[in-house]
């Protein structure tokens, strides 16, 4: 079995990082397809007042579209957070500690979007 | 290299194009509590909703309502940039357009679309029209 430790632990190379990589890009798809969806809902002719507005989120399949929508935003933003702090902050400490405040404000967001969606 | 030896190098356009890629996610990313806070207020009820409405009408406590109106429009560009220098990278993905000319046209393009549809949006926002 290959060593793939210490001095001859592999850290490029093909396929290395290819699914942060894709993860984005699907999530991104899916933020810019709900974009559209949206926009559609938005743009019917008539006043856009609260009914409307607030009747676009009430549909069930709305909220679990915008719900999905949600989760990849979080995803994507970890990914893209993640590659920031790899680049700007090289010590190990306040990288960890940046990363950690990252997923728990990426978290704590999420939560409060599914808690307004669901009361609605 | 430090970044004042990085500052020293012309940047292209489409280097500009993903630095400010980076900014506006950074952007959207710090300034998320505020989307989902403006989403609450205008979706939670009437009353709510007038509220989150006077908060750019008049303001919210100390703070007048051009602020919130500028902070807005800070995320209608960083929205709009993010977006399509996205679809920009899916589109040299999908089809290897690759060359330092096509690099260099989808950016301008990119700085171009997001800017005026910003300023489109921008004096909605603030009444213009």
């Amino acid at each position: 079995m290959s060593v793939n430790y210490g001095s001859k632990r592999i850290v490029v190379g093909a396929h290395y990082g290819l699914r942060d990589w894709l993860s984005q890009r699907v999530t991104a798809a899916l933020m810019a397809l709900f974009t559209v969806v949206l926009l559609l809902q938005v743009l019917m002719p008539g006043p856009l007042g609260y009914d409307q507005w607030a009747g676009i989120f009430a549909a069930q399949w709305m909220k679990l579209l915008t719900f999905t929508v949600v989760a990849a935003l979080a995803w994507h933003a970890w990914v893209g957070v993640r590659d920031i702090l790899m680049d700007y902050v090289q010590p190990v400490g306040p990288r960890l500690a940046l990363q950690v405040a990252t997923i728990v404000w990426l978290l704590a967001c999420a939560g409060w979007a599914v808690q307004v969606l669901w009361r609605l | 290299m430090r970044l004042a030896d990085a500052l020293k190098y012309r940047l292209p356009l489409a280097g500009l194009v993903s630095i400010l890629h980076r900014v506006s996610g950074a952007m959207m990313f710090v300034l998320l509590p505020l989307v989902i806070w403006m989403f609450d207020n205008s979706v939670s009820s009437q009353a709510s909703y007038d509220a989150f409405m006077a908060t750019f009408a008049v303001g919210l406590g100390p703070l007048p309502g051009w602020v919130f109106k500028l902070v807005v429009l800070g995320l209608i560009w960083a929205y709009l940039h993010h977006f399509i220098a996205g679809v920009r990278h899916l589109w040299m993905d999908a089809t290897h357009s690759v060359t330092l000319a096509q690099g260099h046209s989808s950016a301008v393009f990119t700085m171009a679309a997001a800017l005026l549809l910003t300023v489109l949006l921008g004096a909605r926002l603030f009444g213009l029209y």
